[in-house]
This record gives C-alpha cells, structure tokens and sequence, in this order.
C-alpha cells in the first residue's frame, strides 16, 4: 500500500487506486516498493519486533485446514509468534458479529479495526485468511488505523498490506524465522 | 465417462498445443471452447431467442466432456443455480442473450460479491419491446458496472480464443469474479468462419477449489453454511465501511485481470498503423468492419489507424490514452443506440472532442463499411457522395 495511516473514514484511495497490484512471482511488495522476498522479510521481523503490541492473525487455513501442510504451518506459526514476541489473536470466522466481538479474543474480517484499536496493535501479521476476507480487513485496517499490515500469503499476495510475501508455503515460514531469529540478535530484543 | 483428455495449462492450450483449421460458427467455436475447458457444470435455460450454444453444450455433455448439464425453468434460476453451483468449488459456464441477460440480471450482478468464479457467454439481441430477436450489443451496457470482467470478441476465432482464457483468468486467486464473454449473435453466432483449433484430445487442467479467495462449501471443514456471506444491513457505519470496502475489493479484483488479459490475449487492444491521424476504435463485431475499412482506406492511400478494443472491463483507458495521444479523430461505429464503447472512450482520454459518435447500427441492422467510409472521409477533410432524398 501506498501510505501508512488512517485514509479518514472512507477506505479510498485504496492500493489499486495508487497502481499498485500485488507483487510479481518471486516478488514481495514493501509500501509501494517491489523487493526481494529475503528484504521483505527482513523488514518485516524489524517491525514486529519493534512496534507496540505485534500480533499475528492466524486465519481459517492454519486453524481448521486438515492437511499436512496446514499442522506444518500451525505449528511453525506458533513458533513465529515466540521468536517476534508477538501474541495471537485468530481470526476464526468470516461472519460479521453483532453487536459486537470480544476484541480480546478474535479478530473478525469485516470490523477487523476494532480488535486494533482495542488492544493498540500497532503491526500485524494476517496468515492463513482466505484472499478475500484478507483483502476486505487490510482495506478497513489500513481506513481505520495507525497498524503496520503485513500479509503473508500461500497465494498471490495483498496490496492492501504495507508489507506483502506471497507463496507462503511451510518452507518459507521457516526460513522466515531463521531470518526473524537474526535480526532479533541484530535488535538485541 | 473417461475421455483421456490430455490435461494442459492455459499458456500451452493457447499457445502451442498444435491447432487445425475448421470453418464452423460462433456458437460452434464458443460450444468447442467449453469442450476443451474440463468444465464441471453447465446451467441454462436455452430459449428462442438465444443461440445454439447451450444446445451444442449440452451436446458435449452427452459425449461426456462436461460432468453436469443443469437445464433451469428460466434465466434468473439459471444464473443464481450458477451461484449455488459456484460454492461447491466448481468449474462453471452458461451462456445467454438479450431478454434473457436481463431476466438474469439480478443474479449476475451479484456474482462479482459472492466471488463467483464462472463463464458467461453472452450473444448478444435486442432488448425487447417490440419484439425482436435481431442483433444488436445494447444489453452489453447494463453489464458494465457490475464488476464482472468483460470480453468482446469480432468473430469465431476469438469467440474460442476469449472464451477459453476466460476460464483460466475467472479462476485466478487474485481476480475471481466472473468473466463475461461477448459477441453478436447472428452476425457472428450464426456466421461460419475459420478458427483454428487444437485438437479436442487436449483440455485445460482441471480446477483446484482450494486454489481460491473464498472458501468453497465444506461440510467437514468450519467455518460451513450455505450462505457464505452474512448480509450487513445494519444501519451502523461498521456496515457501510464493510459493503464500501467489499465494492472496493471487486474492482481491484476487476483490474488485477488485467494483467491476465495481457497474459493470454495479448493485450485489451490491437493497434494498426499507430502513427495515423485518424483511427477507428471498435469491439466486437464492428471491428472486423472497422478492419474492412481500414483495409479500404489503405487501398485508397489513406493513412487510417484501426484499435481494437478486446477488453471492456477492466476498460483500457491507459492504453488507448497512449494509442490516441497524437490522434486528431477517432470514429466509432457500434451495434447499439446509446454508444456506450464511445462514452467510456470518451471518459478515458484528455481530448474527448476528437470523438467521432458514430456511426450506429441498431435493431439488426448490419454495419455497412460505407459508413465508416464517409465518417473517414470527413475526418480528413474530403469530399464525399452524400445520400440524397
């Protein structure tokens, strides 16, 4: 995405408006930077380990998923959030909820800014959310909130994010830690 | 019914599986398309005034080449049968026309928000009233704002090319929402002309409904129901931000085809002699008399660019700004009334004045390449016969 802040309360102009389309094969988009997946990640880990309140969103696909793939990446998740120092809050279920969520307990696609703003999140990790529902969240997230987005993808990737890595498989998560492990020495954190 | 079909990318159906020519139809070549797609599920309601595409579609499907045919009681059960099919994760085509389109309106317009991953071949007839069952693309217009990704082919060859590609750009990750698949009935469905086709041994691969934005319906795995996505009707800001930024998500995904429409057809437009003066721009059917002209002014020694315009959503504004930044007029000829490809050219670049609004063919007219003759013939400055009472 183009800029790190609330847009007011209309979520436009949204990335696209801005030219920007999610990153290339290969590829991982920083702001409005296409990069190296390894710069990416690296960037990454230095904002989760430096922000207020990092926290990942474990969505669907690493929650309920019944494939091997899905227990590889639930399990390394798990480990991600120790290495960043970063809670877990999931996103389990796409349905809006009224009158409202238990912030404290999920985050949910279509009010995701009030679990933000709850606990002063201000960088995130979303995984595992099916694309649509990702994209509809990082839109309002990034109206709504001062949060720094960051999209992991098993898929094509996020421009609504401020920081997307696409094709995300249980490999790439652990090359990312072996990354997040040192820029944290790097940080001293 | 076991086939052996060869199952291939849609990179290598289009481009190097090898192809043989065949003189047959629009509908033909559209019905050939689906033939090659391993399609799952075909849904219609294939009603005078359509085409034959969804008779010679439910042809392949007694020869086993499609695994469903769903024949609905009319075209808004068609196309919401067509949603309900969609959230089983399956590969989906139907086709329609005219009165049919509009019946089906409702349905189809809500596909793009449900992230309905489909093919609608649309042939396109007069809206009625009076009856008619005659060509004319003026149905075209009520599709445009609805999100779908939109396609126009000038004849049979890219009636398959466009109708193949689309079943590979509707699934993409990053756009899936429904492709469109347009072209005038009669004039190119019921017209015979050569397409070259590769063998029907060869089929794209078939679809993988975890490979996608939305999940499919899975009873086994939560969060499960029919209706995938609750309404957001409160009156409360929370719900106008969630619609606002659901519409958002549609166009996005609307202009992330773009780079697919590059990816399999080459580009949303095709330039001839780019450095003229005076271009005709037109899609569909009216391009391949906007070719002839072309082909006339080039024989008369006039300097005459020709664009044609592929994609209709996502709307090439970028490309056609740059094929008309030196350009002093652009005619456009359509097969409707109200002249909507001359509206979105006109909306799209700087100097709108240079628009030539014309000439127009409605109600089943045929589009003399006369017209744009005389229309060229202006534009430059000539002397032309006019018509006399």
């Amino acid at each position: 995405m183009a800029n790190l802040g609330p847009a007011y309360y209309a979520p436009y102009p949204v990335a696209t408006y801005d030219g920007l389309l999610t990153p290339p094969e290969g590829k991982a988009m920083l702001l409005t930077d296409i990069v190296d997946e390894e710069v990416a990640m690296r960037e990454v880990a230095r904002v989760m380990l430096t922000s207020d309140n990092a926290t990942i969103f474990p969505g669907p696909q690493v929650l309920y998923a019944w494939s091997e793939e899905a227990k590889k990446k639930a399990t390394l998740i798990k480990e991600m959030s120790e290495v960043l120092n970063a809670k877990m809050i999931p996103m389990y279920d796409y349905r809006p909820k009224y009158p409202k969520i238990d912030p404290e307990v999920e985050i949910n696609p279509n009010h995701p800014n009030l679990t933000i703003w709850h606990n002063n999140i201000k960088a995130a990790i979303f995984i595992g959310v099916h694309c649509h529902y990702a994209n509809v969240a990082l839109k309002i997230v990034r109206s709504e909130t001062d949060c720094y987005t960051i999209g992991m993808c098993a898929l094509s990737g996020h421009e609504d994010a401020m920081a997307t890595i696409r094709d995300q498989h249980a490999e790439d998560l652990a090359r990312f830690i072996e990354i997040a492990k040192e820029v944290k020495q790097e940080l001293g954190k | 019914m076991s086939l052996n079909k060869t199952l291939v990318d849609m990179d290598y159906l289009l481009n190097e599986a090898p192809r043989e020519k065949h003189f047959i139809t629009g509908a033909q070549a559209m019905a050939e398309a689906v033939k090659r797609a391993s399609v799952d599920m075909a849904i219609a309601y294939p009603i005078t005034p359509q085409s034959e595409v969804m008779h010679l579609v439910g042809d392949i499907y007694a020869q086993g080449h499609i695994k469903e045919y769903y024949r609905a009681e009319e075209e808004l059960g068609t196309m919401s049968a067509i949603a309900g099919a969609a959230r089983a994760g399956v590969r989906l085509f139907t086709a329609t026309s005219g009165p049919g389109l509009l019946r089906g309106l409702e349905a189809i317009v809500s596909w793009p928000g449900h992230r309905v991953p489909c093919v609608l071949g649309i042939l396109t007839r007069v809206v009625n009233a009076p009856l008619s069952i005659q060509p004319d693309n003026i149905e075209m217009a009520y599709m445009l704002h609805c999100g779908a990704v939109m396609l126009h082919a000038e004849n049979q060859q890219d009636t398959f090319d466009y109708t193949l590609a689309a079943f590979a750009i509707t699934e993409k990750v990053d756009v899936y929402i429904p492709v469109a698949v347009a072209t005038e009935g009669f004039f190119v469905t019921h017209a015979k002309g050569y397409v070259n086709m590769m063998d029907e041994k060869y089929a794209y691969k078939e679809v993988d409904p975890y490979e996608a934005p939305v999940p499919a319906m899975d009873n086994e795995v939560p969060p499960a129901r029919i209706q995938r996505d609750a309404p957001v009707q409160k009156s409360n800001f929370m719900s106008y931000l969630i619609h606002s930024v659901w519409q958002q998500e549609i166009w996005d995904s609307n202009r992330r085809a773009m780079k697919y429409i590059y990816q399999y057809l080459g580009g949303p437009i095709e330039v001839i002699n780019p450095d003229a003066d005076v271009f005709i721009l037109a899609s569909g059917c009216a391009a391949a008399q906007a070719r002839e002209a072309n082909r006339y002014a080039e024989e008369e020694g006039l300097s005459v660019g020709l664009i044609k315009v592929k994609a209709i959503r996502p709307f090439p504004k970028q490309e056609i700004r740059d094929a008309l930044k030196n350009a002093k007029s652009v005619i456009i000829p359509e097969h409707n009334i109200i002249g909507w490809l001359a509206s979105e050219v006109k909306s799209s670049i700087d100097n709108s004045g240079i628009v030539v609004d014309g000439p127009r063919v409605y109600g089943g007219m045929t589009l003399p390449v006369e017209l744009i003759m005389t229309e060229i013939y202006t534009a430059l400055g000539m002397e032309t016969e006019t018509l006399q009472a």
